[in-house]
């Protein structure tokens, strides 16, 4: 191999190590115990009912949630997309703000809200004079709509943005030869929209399949696979939760290569300039009204968790019992957060632990941006693929993966002690953010015109001045979007913090869990309304032009 | 112009107009279309033999889109009928009225095959006649054997005639095309008109297109409407619109002109300069001594030795054979087309004219 092809070993090996060797380890581990290579642990694992249940739930929640998302999210888009009406821009925005919620604040937000004794269960009990709760929030149930609510936003958000590309002349084409609405919308619209919708199908599962809050939160006796590794993990069964560990991302690659097969057919790469036909304006007054009015109920609806964590951050310690709406309100809770060095503690590792991922996923996807785009670099392919790995796997295997590598020192195989440290949260992070970050900036170096190095190196520019006054501020947008989008997800990580968490390492969503173990309600709103609010800001300045 | 002009050309068009009678096949009757306050087609009424080719030729902005856009229903005229073969297709829907349309950039659908997106237009028909009518019109526009391929893996002119084929499939009584060949190359498009004209022809399919390019509405309709901000200018053959203009925007519109003020004399006569008389026609009727714009083309003008407007070459742009230059004379500046070496940028000319065409100028 010329020195040429060897450029690019050195990221290989390095993304080889964090991303795909550890979970090479929890497969090797899942078949060898202390004796050397056994079938025992997959012969137990195969062997308890419970465990195919778990497995069982795990796909039919995802494949559900898939549909689920699909049916709301999809006609959303055509709403938002294809019709105006009064307050369509804010409305449309407002639609995509259960993207901002991190999976667990979400969750609890969801809990205050529809939980058996949160505010519309008391407003049930209070109207019909019930004495018992009217319902229980648990099990596959409220897992889906948990689901539903937070994953039709991929389905709404894909389907927008591949409407916009469908050309007004591709639908005047249908029309004029003879196809109506519905044999347009599905003959040629549905059918221009299914790389979108499949994307965002692929997404949803992914995320379903690997989704821990909801399930942790509201499962009860209900198992998936995600809460099933955890607590053999937890228990101390370390073999066990190999093999689950293993079983989980072996569904996760076969669902994979199920989506990608079934989007391998026809390149549906839009000819010609792409107008998107203007949105048709409703005139009817009782239309206008009527749509805004729907508009506006779907809106609240979508904010009303985000106002129900709001309002319970300000309900003092044990003061909420049996009443319709909490009878005080305090700011003593965003106080305690601040004053009190236990409760300020997770807030400071949150924001330095998921700041220093985020600028370090953001400095590794620079360096596989610049290798991957140079035609010469033989390995590039295989780097590219390597950053998408994360994104197949769910969380929890590779938390799974990264505590079983990282217990062990062996620095001739690449293995030292990390769990227990400081670094092993950052290096979670920075694995999981590893295909959001990656994806963004690849973008931005492939619309780099490559004339422009030359250019500059034509000036007399040395190589890192070129970097450092032509590369990155041309790449800003897609730096930022993407550090940002990789801040937001680390400082609402729950799914690998609660297996590679220690006390002194703790972050927001583990202490969340511990202040509503300690019915200490709004100490955990206010930690979901800050969340929240440094969410939304990154993302912000993140998405800003 | 002269290729275009030929009188085999002129013979065979002929030959269409008399066989098509004057009875208006496809009809727009003071038709309107207003957006906001800008008023994108004004009053325009149009009348298009069965099987006769209309190009609508305007520059941008004209309502040339407008209009093709009104026949085929994407947009309701807010004044104005539009009849075919004397029934009134108004109200109808696009669907509902099913004139084939070729778009600018073809709107091929992208997940269909070629054969697949020619039938698309022939659901109503058994699967064995879809079959039949797909290889028919892939024969007429010369692509057979096409039908299984990717519409994204045809070059662009292929694309272009599978558009064509797609919208003559279900035999339609209108065809519209919106710009048809100016997603072409340059060098391709020459040929592209030839046999797009041909399948027309062929298909004897009544047709509107719309252009901003002059050569293209002479080559390819066999008769031409001009456009100007809305309003219909003029409608006539390749040859009256050029031979006869009855404006001045379509008298330099179309083809090669140059303006120059001028006095209207009795007897057919034109006074430029001070003294010099050039032969004139007019669409109107002139007064004696009536100031007017003198349009000449520059194959009209010619330099010579006797009395003519004096001037100095400013620049000469070479064509081969023939040449056009630039004779700067006073405040105006004129186009000559003559032999190559005729003269050189500097010499001082005098030029005649042996026609021109005068139009009254704006109060």
């Amino acid at each position: 191999m010329s020195s040429r092809g060897l450029r690019g070993l050195p990221l290989t090996i390095l993304l080889v190590w964090i991303v795909v060797f550890p979970i090479a380890l929890v497969v090797v581990g899942s078949v060898r115990g202390d004796a050397g290579w056994t079938l025992e642990y997959l012969a137990v694992f195969a062997g308890e009912r419970q465990e195919w249940g778990a497995l069982w739930n795990s796909l039919w929640i995802s494949v559900a949630s898939v549909l689920l998302a699909a049916s709301i999210g999809i006609p959303l888009a055509f709403v938002f997309e294809r019709l105006d009406f009064p307050g369509r821009r804010l409305l449309g925005a407002l639609v995509a703000l259960p993207a901002v919620l991190p999976p667990l604040v979400g969750v609890i937000a969801f809990m205050f809200l529809y939980g058996e004794s949160g505010f519309v269960a008391h407003a049930v009990r209070v109207v019909f004079g019930l004495s018992e709760d009217p319902w229980r929030l648990r099990g596959w149930g409220a897992i889906l709509l948990v689901h539903a609510y937070s994953m039709y936003v991929y389905f709404y958000l894909f389907a927008r943005a591949g409407l916009a590309k469908v050309d007004s002349s591709m639908i005047e084409a249908a029309h004029s030869l003879g196809h109506g609405t519905w044999g347009t919308l599905r003959r040629v619209t549905l059918p221009l929209l299914r790389p979108q919708v499949n994307a965002a199908a692929l997404l949803t599962f992914m995320t379903a399949l690997g989704s821990f809050s909801a399930p942790y939160v509201f499962g009860g006796g209900f198992r998936v696979m995600t809460t099933q590794i955890v607590t053999s993990k937890l228990n101390g069964d370390t073999a066990m939760s190999l093999v689950e560990t293993a079983a989980l991302a072996a569904v996760a690659l076969i669902g994979l290569v199920l989506f990608k097969r079934t989007d391998s057919g026809r390149s549906v790469a839009a000819v010609g300039k792409g107008i998107p036909p203007a949105a048709y304006a409703l005139r009817l007054p009782i239309a206008r009204w009527g749509a805004a009015m729907v508009g506006w109920s779907l809106a609240i609806l979508l904010l009303l968790p985000h106002l129900t964590l709001l309002l319970v951050s300000f309900v003092p310690v044990g003061t909420w019992t049996t009443q319709a709406v909490p009878p005080e309100y305090t700011l003593a809770n965003y106080g305690t957060l601040v004053a009190d060095p236990v409760r300020l503690k997770p807030l400071v590792n949150s924001l330095w632990m998921a700041g220093v991922a985020s600028v370090a996923a953001v400095a590794l996807a620079l360096w596989v941006g610049r290798v991957v785009v140079q035609r010469r670099v033989r390995l590039r392919n295989v780097i590219e693929t390597l950053t998408t790995v994360p994104w197949a796997v769910p969380g929890t295997v590779l938390a799974i993966a990264l505590a079983t590598a990282f217990s062990v020192r062996a620095p001739w195989f690449g293995r030292w002690v990390l769990v227990g440290t400081v670094v092993i949260l950052p290096l979670a992070y920075v694995v999981r953010n590893i295909p959001i970050v990656c994806g963004s900036i690849i973008a931005g170096f492939r619309q780099l015109d490559p004339s422009l190095d030359e250019a500059a190196a034509s000036l007399g520019a040395k190589r890192w001045y070129t970097v450092r006054r032509v590369t990155i501020p041309l790449l800003r947008p897609a730096i930022l979007a993407g550090g940002a989008l990789a801040f937001a997800t680390a400082l609402g990580d729950f799914v690998t913090s609660i297996v590679l968490y220690t006390y002194d390492t703790r972050p927001i969503s583990i202490e969340i869990l511990s202040a509503l173990r300690e019915f200490d309600i709004g100490v955990a709103a206010a930690y979901g309304v800050v969340l929240m609010l440094i969410s939304a800001i990154a993302m912000a300045v993140g998405t800003k032009r | 112009m002269d290729v275009l002009l030929g009188s085999e050309c002129e013979r065979e068009g002929q030959r269409r107009r008399a066989a098509l009678v004057s009875f208006g096949y496809l009809q727009l009757i003071d038709l309107s279309k207003r957006f906001g306050t800008e008023t994108a087609v004004d009053h325009i009424s149009l009348n298009v033999a069965r099987g006769s080719i209309l190009a609508l030729l305007g520059p941008s902005g004209s309502g040339k889109t407008t209009t093709l856009r009104l026949l085929a229903g994407f947009e309701r005229p807010d004044a104005g009928r539009i009849v075919v073969d004397g029934k009134d297709v108004s109200k109808q829907t696009p669907v509902e009225r099913r004139f084939g349309m070729v778009f600018q950039h073809y709107a091929l659908f992208p997940h269909l095959t070629v054969a697949e997106n020619i039938a698309f237009g022939l659901a109503d028909r058994a699967s064995e006649a879809q079959r039949k009518r797909v290889a028919e019109v892939l024969a007429l526009v010369d692509l057979e054997g096409f039908g299984k391929r990717e519409v994204t893996a045809l070059s662009g002119g292929q694309q272009q005639r599978v558009a064509v084929a797609r919208a003559l499939a279900p035999e339609p009584r209108v065809l519209l095309l919106d710009e048809p060949l100016s997603n072409l190359d340059p060098s391709l498009r020459e040929k592209t008109r030839l046999e797009l004209r041909a399948a027309l022809v062929k298909a004897g399919v009544t047709t509107v297109f719309v252009t901003h390019e002059q050569e293209e509405a002479f080559a390819l309709g066999d008769r031409v409407a001009v456009l100007q901000g809305g309003a219909l200018e003029q409608i006539g053959t390749a040859r009256e619109l050029y031979e006869q203009p009855t404006s001045e925007f379509v008298a330099t519109f179309v083809g090669r002109a140059s303006v120059v003020p001028g006095e209207f004399l009795h007897g057919g006569m034109v006074r430029v300069g001070d003294s010099v008389e050039w032969p004139a026609d007019s669409p109107v009727d002139l007064s004696h001594g009536q100031r007017v714009s003198v349009v000449v083309r520059p194959e009209a003008l010619s330099f010579s030795d006797g009395p003519g407007i004096e001037g100095t070459v400013s620049g000469c742009r070479y064509t081969g054979a023939r040449a056009f230059f630039t004779v700067t004379a006073g405040d105006a500046a004129v186009e000559v087309e003559a032999s190559v070496d005729a003269a050189r940028v500097g010499d001082r000319v005098i030029l005649t004219a042996s026609r021109t065409r005068c139009f009254p100028e704006d109060a």
